[in-house]
């Protein structure tokens, strides 16, 4: 235990003193960033660690559940766009109106009669009728000055909801494909997730009327204020000129009002992205403080009975695949908060950027190496592998152009190379995904009560 | 009623654009099922690197072919990567003998849980693209050379008069035929030689062939030979036909899963047929049914839109789509595989 409590304290000590050296020597402001992209993915890596830390159950889609949190960010916070919901709000209603008939009435049908040919019917002649209002429906919508909106826009709610909100269709969907796959073999769920990933990306970029496919939403409402906002409000403004007075005093009278610019744009910088800070870290202290209190429950002890003997726990009666559903669940809904999260900090939500290997490897990772089954393990993993990779991209370039230094620098060969540096970043995770695995199981901070 | 030639002419049009590409799809999708089966009933692993390995070994094939085109050497009205295939295999056979030792085998020797063994073939799967991306670039990349069409829709149409042409890619023929003498190989690998049969009795029971005397360690080489050779084929025939893109062999894996669970998962036909399942249900999903209906309805009936059931970007939904079916109602698949 008390090697594990020094494991603890030497990882976090190493990791803030990192954060506070990029801090001092490049700039605060870049700090902060990393910061909070660091809280954003140990959110997103203790979700994960849920899934595989407790239960063993393989994720291969979390880029698919962090989209649809983000996805969820634009569908609540920006406003609605009357136009296009005169235009074709009500068709499209209509088309989900029929498209949810029919999948009761083929559900209904599928139990009450048991014939297949019934059921096939009812879905072609729904298929048509709904594919008749959705395609008229889209057009119009996306006829609605297409360069500016051409979909049907948000709810305009506070930002924060759509938090929430994320959680819940990303919990949707997870309950979904765990309903399909859980019960049959362990690796059909890894392989369902990787579908229904792609598919939800798919979605998202191909259907302009909902969220504007790959033309982007930008300038998202944000929780925290502008800061252009900060930079002319009064009281700001005589907040800085006080703390940095002595400063100020120093230099002549002529230069100190541009100094207490420069400072105030600074400063509003800063305040901004710790607000972010604030926020994000109140999350994940909140999720870790629920998710150690469910861990050390009766039912975290069944949950990790399961895990490592299920024949065992079916035996003494628990029913596995309920219990894998709800914790698929409970993982998926913390990754769509820290997908929605994401796009909120980001302020805009780009379909395009969202590629398997910095939402779904990544978050691996960081889950391995972290400390599978420990809470403050995904904590530090997404803290460390997050300023890894922030920090592979030039050390991959650098790496590359050192080794091929003898060549000249016209080269053919080199030039080619260089140019694919930042492959090598996805080449150094792997290895170190692998690395970790074979040598250090545990990962950095090993589970703590893994024996019952 | 429309007339013979307007039958004949939608016929023609049917197999142009939905048969032919469908046939030569899906002996790629089986090739790629066939190697992921055999892992899987003899490694017992589900493994996720299949599809950037392919994209390994047809990035060896394309340096290999432009070294060869460099020096001038070329095969005929046949692709140059035909002649730079063999050296891919063997490329293959190493990389993946390699993985197997630094990666799996330990695995395997701690007898540990399959899903860990699922999760280090992710980290393969990634190592593995790095590899591709950062030698060949993410672009997409055509290599294929020689003849393009062995019959032109110019041809087709001058030899028979009717208004729809039959095109076939060279590209398509040499994967029916290709695919065919391999399977006929791997089958009678499988049914008739000693090795084959060693390997399917440790698929079976792996402690019973471990008292008979089979010697794991081979058994496990033979497969990833015999999957490097599937796999480097299956890879280069797909990138003969629809050009090299790194990403696009790695959204390969979720048609080829489909198609193992489809068919069965460990069961090498099940695989076949069910690299064909999918391949046909991805094309008639997506192929635009307008000009086959205006051959064959009258003129009133003729419909305005595309007639197209899903438009093309959803194909990965298909393979998934067909997938739930087969778990919602038939875990074991069409050809009774191993389920728990």
């Amino acid at each position: 235990m008390n090697q594990y409590k020094a494991r603890l304290f030497i990882s976090f000590s190493m990791m803030i003193l990192l954060l506070l050296l990029v801090g001092f020597f490049q700039s605060w402001a870049l700090c902060l960033t990393i910061v909070n992209l660091c809280l954003i993915s140990a959110i997103m890596a203790l979700g994960v660690n849920i899934q595989w830390g407790y239960a063993g159950l393989f994720n291969v889609g979390i880029m698919g559940f962090a989209a649809l949190g983000g996805m969820s960010v634009v569908l609540i916070s920006k406003n609605s766009v009357p136009q296009a919901l005169q235009a074709g709000g009500l068709k499209m209603l209509l088309a989900l109106f029929f498209l949810a008939a029919t999948v009761a009435a083929a559900v209904y049908l599928h139990k009450k009669f048991q014939r297949k040919s019934l059921v096939i019917l009812t879905i072609l002649i729904g298929y048509f009728i709904t594919r008749y209002f959705y395609s008229d429906a889209t057009q119009s919508i996306e006829a609605v000055n297409p360069a500016l909106t051409g979909y049907l826009g948000g709810l305009g709610l506070p930002v924060l909801f759509s938090w929430i909100a994320g959680g819940c269709m990303a919990a949707a969907a997870a309950w979904l494909i765990g309903k399909i796959s859980l019960g049959l073999r362990t690796d059909y769920l890894a392989i369902a997730t990787l579908g229904i990933s792609e598919i939800i990306l798919a979605v998202i970029k191909n259907e302009d009327w909902l969220v504007r496919g790959v033309k982007n939403v930008t300038s998202i409402p944000r929780p925290v204020p502008y800061e252009i906002d900060l930079q002319q409000a009064a009281w700001f403004q005589d907040m800085i000129a006080k703390f940095y007075s002595k400063s100020l005093d120093i230099l002549p009278v002529a230069d100190q009002a541009t100094a207490l610019k420069d400072y105030i744009s600074g400063a509003s910088i800063l305040l901004v992205k710790i607000s972010y800070t604030g926020l994000f870290a109140s999350v994940l202290l909140l999720l870790i403080v629920l998710a150690s209190l469910a861990l050390n429950s009766p039912w975290g002890r069944m949950i990790r009975a399961i895990r490592d003997n299920e024949i065992a726990a079916s035996a003494m009666g628990k029913d596995i695949t309920k219990r894998h559903l709800q914790i698929f669940v409970i993982g998926s809904a913390i990754v769509g908060v820290a997908g929605a999260m994401l796009v909120t900090y980001d302020g805009q939500f780009t379909p395009g950027s969202y590629i398997p290997l910095r939402f779904t490897f990544l978050i691996w990772v960081m889950v391995i190496v972290g400390g599978s089954g420990n809470n403050l393990g995904s904590v530090i993993g997404g803290f460390v592998i997050w300023f890894l990779w922030i920090m592979a991209e030039p050390v991959g370039f650098w790496l590359t152009d050192l080794s091929t230094s003898f060549l000249n620098s016209e080269n053919f060969f080199r030039q080619h190379l260089l140019e694919h540096a930042q492959y090598i970043r996805l080449i150094f995770m792997g290895l170190v995904l692998l690395l970790v695995m074979r040598f250090s199981p545990d990962g950095i901070l090993p589970e703590t009560n893994k024996k019952l | 009623m429309p007339e013979f030639t307007d039958i004949l002419n939608a016929v023609i049009l049917m197999c142009n654009f939905m048969i032919v590409p469908a046939l030569s799809y899906g002996s790629q999708l089986a090739l790629g099922a066939l190697a992921v089966t055999l892992v899987y009933s003899v490694l017992r692993f589900a493994n996720f690197a299949q599809g950037d390995t392919m994209a390994f070994a047809t990035g060896v094939t394309i340096l290999t072919t432009w070294m060869l085109q460099n020096s001038g050497i070329s095969f005929g009205f046949m692709p140059t990567a035909i002649l730079a295939m063999p050296i891919a295999v063997i490329a293959c056979m190493a990389y993946i003998l390699l993985i197997d030792k630094f990666v799996y085998e330990y695995y395997r020797s701690q007898n540990s849980k399959p899903i860990t063994i699922v999760m280090a073939s992710v980290g393969v799967m990634f190592i593995t693209g790095g590899i591709v991306r950062f030698v060949l670039g993410p672009s997409h990349q055509i290599f294929s050379d020689g003849a393009r069409f062995i019959i032109t829709a110019r041809e087709f149409k001058e030899m028979t008069g009717l208004s729809e042409g039959l095109a076939i890619k060279t590209s398509q023929f040499l994967t029916v035929t290709i695919a065919i003498m391999l399977v006929g190989f791997v089958f009678y690998f499988l049914q008739k030689t000693k090795t084959g049969k060693a390997m399917r009795a440790y698929s079976d029971n792996e402690d019973l062939a471990l008292l008979s005397g089979i010697d794991p360690t081979k058994v496990v080489r033979v497969t990833w030979i015999l999957v490097a050779v599937l796999t480097t084929i299956a890879g280069v025939l797909y990138g003969l036909d629809k050009g090299f893109m790194a990403i696009s062999y790695h959204q390969l894996l979720l048609p080829t899963f489909a198609a193992v669970i489809v068919g069965g998962i460990g069961s090498p036909i099940g695989a076949i047929v069910g690299g064909f399942v999918i391949s046909f249900s991805e094309l008639t999903m997506t192929y635009a049914y307008k000009k086959f209906l205006i051959y064959l309805l009258p003129e009133a009936l003729e419909p305005s839109g595309l007639v197209q059931f899903l438009s093309t970007e959803y194909k990965f939904a298909i393979s998934f789509v067909i997938l739930v079916i087969v778990l919602l109602l038939r875990p074991t698949g069409i050809f009774k595989g191993k389920v728990i």
